[in-house]
């Protein structure tokens, strides 16, 4: 079966507290990290970017997978903060964790979920077996327009995944998409900031596709709500996860274990990967997890994922997602603006 | 009487964010309810009349008579929208009733639209305080929030309203939209939520506050001497009153009462012959709590700066002495704002047709709706009867 051969993340060790941007915007600082369900973000440092972040999680991934790193052959690097408009990012991090030349390689962009629409091109191509090992990365620096109301989750990381059929940790089972032509949020070229249609963000556009998306799994796999151990879905904030398996009747124990929005952030491309990486570092062989990832625009990509003995040899090795969210450095509004490029001369 | 005018069908689309319709959609589908529900013939209708307050700066689209005419395949017929802000559906439902009252049409559909979701906040926000005075208040940042903390902010000074009280009209609302099938929030809402929500503008909240709604409403009115022939139950305008009061709020004397809504009502009742004992059943404009409990006192259920404490005893609860809001009001109900004074006419001829089921005040004979422009610039009440 096709499956995780390893996994890594990156997050940057700089945090804002929400209430922080609150108060520079004359917003009510108490009530704004429980209204969203976030009370930090991940903040990238001046010399970070979508390769940076890229390349860390990708080194992560190979050395819990314990691969020869030119065994993979094909990267995706899923992202909206691609540091070139052309030129592609995935061709540094090949370089960066010592691919050979004998590859493809391309830079994805879906919003969101680009990182796992990576995941299921890198599946497609193992199981055809037209490569061995695949790269899937979800990275971002998100960015939010100052005042806006994406600038209290917009924030930085990024999951990087092999899927191969040797070795693997957890299997994937069975992969699902749901895809229309939705525009709730978008940023069009040569613009600093995405827009985004507020309220219209929500029912017509995360809920109805993740919910479509989910629906969809359950039937192809013919499995309910009491066949998995844990859920994940894309973290935009802290509430919709939570509203989302409200409606589907998950349990929120179920889903608890996934929501690093609240101490990271959304790291958008990253959201939901960083959110399975959290369950992978936890979950005992055999647990079954549901994914589903959602990017605007909009679509959906659901997983369902069964974890294997082989994960317990590969943990420790590498950091793990609460080493990341623990390693932090706090930076007032005055840094964060520096370090996001918000003052300009 | 013999030249009364006559309600012989009502509907609506189900209130709310409705993001997969647009303006035609939800106008075409409430007039369609109203007409099947009057048993007319499209035939039958000989004018069109439509409460719109902006669809221009909301969807882009205007012209909305012939546009109502033609999607409803109604065919050649006089059709025409009027507007007076928050109050455009009460003013189309006059409007009717005046053409009616003439002689000049005989059936008339009546219909109220606004499709709000389509453009972002702000321009929602900007396009609703159009509706107060541009130069004076608008243009200056005092939006309907700010406008109506104002009048909040000195009842509590005046009369020792409290917060707590401000908190009950939606507490209220929401419990009686509950048991509307059409309401937008159809779930009832604690009083500690309401009084933790959002500050909009001091000592506003977002629970206070009426919400941005995709809503139409529609009504089938005839002359009385054809009603019969649609309906055993019609329900009759006992009367049509509408004043006006300056523009900008700092132009009054108080900005705690409402001139034009006590003067419309005082004429509506001696129109009608009654008291205001006498009615059973009110949709008071609650835009904003402190909204409805001014036109409480407004309309004379409460004394003025009482309308707290008829929260407090309950009187205007479903099952009280007055009850207000039925239908949840616009805090529950939702507030399209164009289509709100005809929706409120569509709750008030349910309650005293008898078909308000779950939230129906028993024996209803007489209602009465005030709906307001702006902060009261407008004001324009219809009594009803069986």
């Amino acid at each position: 079966m096709v499956g995780i051969v390893g996994y890594g993340v990156y997050v940057p060790r700089y945090r804002i507290k929400t209430s922080d941007i609150a108060e520079v915007w004359g917003e009510d600082s108490a009530r704004i990290g429980k209204g969203l369900g976030v009370f930090e973000k991940s903040v990238p440092g001046p010399d970070e970017d979508v390769a940076t972040i890229s390349v860390e999680a990708a080194r992560n991934a190979v050395k819990r997978a314990q691969i020869d790193p030119t065994d993979i052959g094909a990267i995706y690097v899923g992202s909206e903060s691609h540091p070139y408009a052309v030129k592609p990012t995935g061709t540094i991090v090949a370089e960066a964790i010592g691919c050979s030349h004998d590859m493809t390689c391309a830079d994805y962009e879906f919003a969101c979920k680009a990182g796992t629409a990576a995941i299921q091109t890198t599946m497609g191509l193992v199981k055809s077996k037209m490569i061995k090992i695949g790269l899937a990365i979800g990275s971002d620096t998100a960015q939010g327009r100052p005042g806006d109301a994406l600038e209290y989750s917009a924030a930085a990381g990024g999951a990087a995944f092999l899927i191969g059929m040797k070795n693997i940790i957890a299997t994937i089972n069975e992969t699902v998409s749901f895809t229309t032509d939705t525009p709730d949020f978008w940023r069009r070229e040569g613009e600093d900031f995405p827009s985004h249609g507020a309220r219209f963000t929500g029912e017509p556009a995360y809920f109805r596709h993740v919910g479509e998306g989910a629906k969809s799994l359950f039937k192809k796999t013919n499995t309910t709500v009491d066949d998995y151990d844990y859920f994940v879905f894309h973290m935009p904030n802290g509430k919709f996860p939570l509203a989302m398996g409200a409606e589907l009747n998950v349990p929120p124990e179920k889903l608890e274990d996934s929501l690093v929005v609240r101490y990271i952030g959304n790291t958008y491309s990253g959201s939901a990967m960083i959110g399975l990486a959290r369950i992978l570092d936890i979950a005992k062989p055999e647990s079954r997890i549901f994914m589903v990832a959602y990017g605007s625009g909009a679509g959906s990509d659901a997983f369902s994922i069964t974890v294997e003995d082989a994960i317990e040899d590969r943990r420790g090795e590498v950091p793990t997602v609460d080493d990341y969210i623990e390693r932090k450095t706090y930076v007032d509004y005055s840094i964060y603006a520096k370090y996001r490029r918000k003052i300009k001369d | 009487m013999s030249n009364r005018v006559a309600i012989i069908g009502v509907g609506m689309n189900k209130f709310g964010e409705l993001w997969d319709q647009n303006l035609r959609d939800i106008t075409l589908e409430a007039g369609m309810y109203a007409i099947f529900d009057s048993g007319v013939r499209g035939a039958d209708i000989d004018g069109i009349v439509i409460g719109n307050m902006s669809a221009g700066r909301f969807t882009g689209q205007e012209h909305l008579g012939a546009q109502a005419a033609d999607m409803g395949g109604l065919g050649d017929m006089p059709a025409y929208s009027v507007e007076a802000a928050c109050a455009s559906g009460g003013a189309a439902v006059r409007h009717a009733y005046m053409a009616i009252k003439s002689g000049e049409h005989k059936v008339m559909l009546v219909l109220g639209t606004e499709k709000m979701s389509d453009v972002n906040q702000t321009e929602a926000m900007n396009t609703i305080s159009v509706a107060a005075d541009w130069e004076w208040e608008g243009m200056f940042g005092a939006t309907f929030p700010a406008l109506y903390a104002f009048m909040a902010r000195r009842h509590m000074m005046e009369y020792g309203t409290t917060e707590e009280q401000l908190a009950k009209p939606t507490v209220k609302n929401h419990a009686n939209a509950a048991h509307n099938p059409w309401a937008q929030f159809q779930r009832p809402v604690p009083i500690g939520v309401v009084m933790n929500s959002g500050l909009l503008a001091d000592p506003l909240r977002v629970l206070h506050s009426a919400p941005i709604t995709d809503g139409a409403a529609g009504l089938v009115m005839c002359s009385e001497d054809l009603a019969k022939k649609y309906t055993d139950t019609p329900v009759y305008i006992e009367a049509s009153e509408q004043n006006s009061d300056t523009l900008a709020l700092h132009d009054r004397p108080s900005i705690t009462r409402m001139d034009a809504v006590i003067k419309s009502t005082r004429s509506a009742l001696q129109e009608a012959m009654l008291e205001i004992t006498d009615i059973d059943v009110f949709e008071l404009h609650d835009s904003f709590s402190i909204g409805e409990i001014i036109l409480t006192e407004d309309v004379g259920i409460a004394k003025k700066g009482e309308g707290g404490k008829a929260l407090d005893e309950g009187i205007t609860e479903i099952g009280g002495k007055f009850p207000v809001n039925t239908s949840g009001g616009l805090k529950a109900r939702g507030h399209p704002v164009g289509a709100t004074g005809v929706a409120q006419i569509v709750e008030l001829a349910l309650q005293l047709r008898g078909d308000a089921e779950k939230r129906q005040v028993d024996g209803a004979e007489k209602a009465l709706a005030v709906n307001i422009g702006g902060t009261g610039a407008t004001s324009i009440v219809h009594i009803l009867g069986r």
